[in-house]
């Protein structure tokens, strides 16, 4: 008879953590399996991590996780070919401990949170790829995996397999992602001396800056770019929906030399060392993308299941979230002496409801519909924005009055006044 | 312009000698059916390469594992896609 336990967790990113740390915890007896060398081998993010949903998990987690920077500064761009519009958020209260979110790097970070996945009892195993589910009729009852005699039994198996999930799919539980549901992200981290991180952003040491841009440099595809500092690094990255990098042919390599080479950007990261080019996909089809995420024996939660607030740039955050409930939910059925049948396991779904995950989902719901209908959300009016400051900062002897007169007539000449109206009228029920 | 194998060279991969984890389902579906080879495009890592005549060559030692080929792949599902063997393929030493 082979080995048997009671959950089996598939990956190690942030929300199979969180879910095999909560559930051996709780004293059940996990297994978990991870496919690269080490936990976070495979795994790509900006990134910047929120202290809450970790909190939850460990509440002193800041004791000896490895974290970059807290950040005191969020930065929004618009950009144009040559410049940008921006805003500026920047606050001692971010800058005041217990603080709210870091950056990270996530290999160095998921070394460290399966650390304590395995203090938690949990049993690790890496270098090994799940091939696929074992079922017993509808129910998943165990895993298959590419080491030799590689089944292995449980009561309930937990899908934290990432974006592409190809187990759910090899089962049959989902059909394949659309290409207008996930964005293909690019990043690079370069290297420089943390003295001068903290002179070209304006910051003290362990302080940080994350900035947020659209516009120009996804080339009228459906998109944004960022650029986050680390203690001794920079990440950046752009990332637009796969359909429109197909329908628009530009190689994602090409789109992020691109964004480097930006007046506004190219200063900042001067004379750093690259050091990794990384590639990710990003579920951000929304609520209305969420594939089934339980059944008979399994449980889905993370990227696998489409967790990610794309309007807020949130996804590890929901996949720690997710991860906890998931596991709080069979420790609960456990201890009630229930069985895992998905009638039971739609607790799962229930705590989901009640959380911020599903909320915030179901707020922005229509929004990858509006974004992905209207492209001069990112071409049109970044460029009449950049234009319009252009046009009234600059000190040519022409009046302010015929100045604001051509910037409205260049705003009703792109979009009309009906356009405009109803483009106003979009983005209000996008974000409402 | 820097070249994508330029990039790639930073990063450190284990490869699996002679099992690539992904595939052509068949390599005249490429050459004479698709028109618009959106995989040489949108690749991260430009393992995809259109050649003259049209076919299409694979090389997935530099793949980033992303995921990108099998899903644009949509009008021919032409690309037989998995995960390396465990513990091969891209291991990143930062994500």
């Amino acid at each position: 008879m082979p080995e048997k336990f009671d959950v089996i967790v598939v990956g190690a990113g942030p929300s199979g953590n969180a879910a095999t740390y909560t559930a051996a915890k709780a004293g059940l007896k996990v297994l978990q399996v991870e496919r690269g060398e080490s936990p976070g081998a495979k795994n790509v993010q900006g990134a910047i991590l929120y202290s809450d949903a970790l909190e939850k998990i460990i509440p002193d987690f800041r004791d000896d996780a490895p974290l970059e920077r807290h950040l005191i500064e969020q930065r929004m761009w618009m950009l144009d070919d040559d410049s940008y519009v921006g805003s500026t958020y920047r606050s001692q209260a971010f800058n005041t401990p217990p603080y709210n979110r870091y950056t990270i790097i996530r290999a160095q970070f998921d070394r460290w949170f399966s650390s304590k996945v395995q203090q938690a009892g949990a049993l690790v195993i890496c270098e090994t790829t799940v091939t696929g589910l074992h079922m017993d009729g509808n129910c998943v009852v165990g895993i298959q995996t590419d080491r030799i005699g590689g089944s292995v039994y449980a009561d309930a198996v937990i899908l934290a397999d990432g974006v592409n999930s190809l187990l759910a799919k090899k089962a049959g539980f989902h059909p394949e992602l659309r290409a207008r549901d996930v964005a293909l992200a690019v990043k690079e981290i370069h290297f420089l001396p943390d003295t001068t991180i903290e002179s070209r952003f304006n910051i003290g040491p362990e302080e940080g800056v994350a900035i947020e841009m659209a516009g120009k440099i996804t080339r009228g595809m459906v998109g944004t770019g960022f650029l986050y500092t680390n203690k001794e690094s920079l990440t950046l990255g752009v990332g637009c929906l796969l359909s429109d990098l197909r329908t628009h042919r530009i190689s994602p390599h090409a789109l992020i030399e691109q964004m480097k080479a930006h007046p506004a950007i190219r200063p900042l990261i001067e004379g750093g060392e690259m050091k990794e080019y990384s590639a990710h996909l990003i579920p951000e089809g929304g609520y209305n993308a969420i594939p089934r995420i339980h059944g008979d024996g399994w449980m889905m939660v993370g990227d696998a299941g489409m967790f990610v607030n794309s309007a807020h740039r949130e996804g590890s955050n929901l996949a720690m979230t997710t991860g906890r409930l998931a596991a709080q939910t069979v420790v609960e059925l456990r201890r009630e002496g229930k069985a895992f049948t998905a009638a039971n396991l739609a607790r799962y779904r229930t705590k989901l409801e009640d959380s911020f995950v599903m909320k915030d989902l179901k707020k922005y719901r229509d929004m990858p519909a509006v974004l992905e209908n209207n492209p001069q959300f990112f071409t049109q009016y970044p460029e009449l924005i950049n234009r319009a400051a252009h046009t009234m900062l600059l000190v040519d002897g022409a009046d302010k009055r015929s100045k604001e007169r051509a910037v409205r007539q260049s705003f009703v000449g792109k979009r009309s006044r009906l356009g405009l109206l109803g483009d106003a009228f979009k983005l209000w029920r996008a974000f409402e | 312009m820097i070249k994508v194998e330029e990039k790639l060279f930073q990063n450190r991969y284990k490869v699996d000698a002679g099992k690539p984890h992904i595939q052509i389902v068949d390599a005249e579906v490429c050459q004479l059916e698709c028109q618009t080879k959106p995989c040489t495009s949108c690749c991260p890592a430009s393992c995809y390469t259109a050649e003259g005549d049209g076919q299409v060559t694979l090389i997935t030692d530099g793949c980033l594992e992303c995921g990108t080929c099998r899903i644009i792949c949509s009008e021919y599902l032409n690309v037989q896609w998995d995960y390396p063997r465990g513990g091969y393929g891209i291991q990143f030493k930062f994500g």
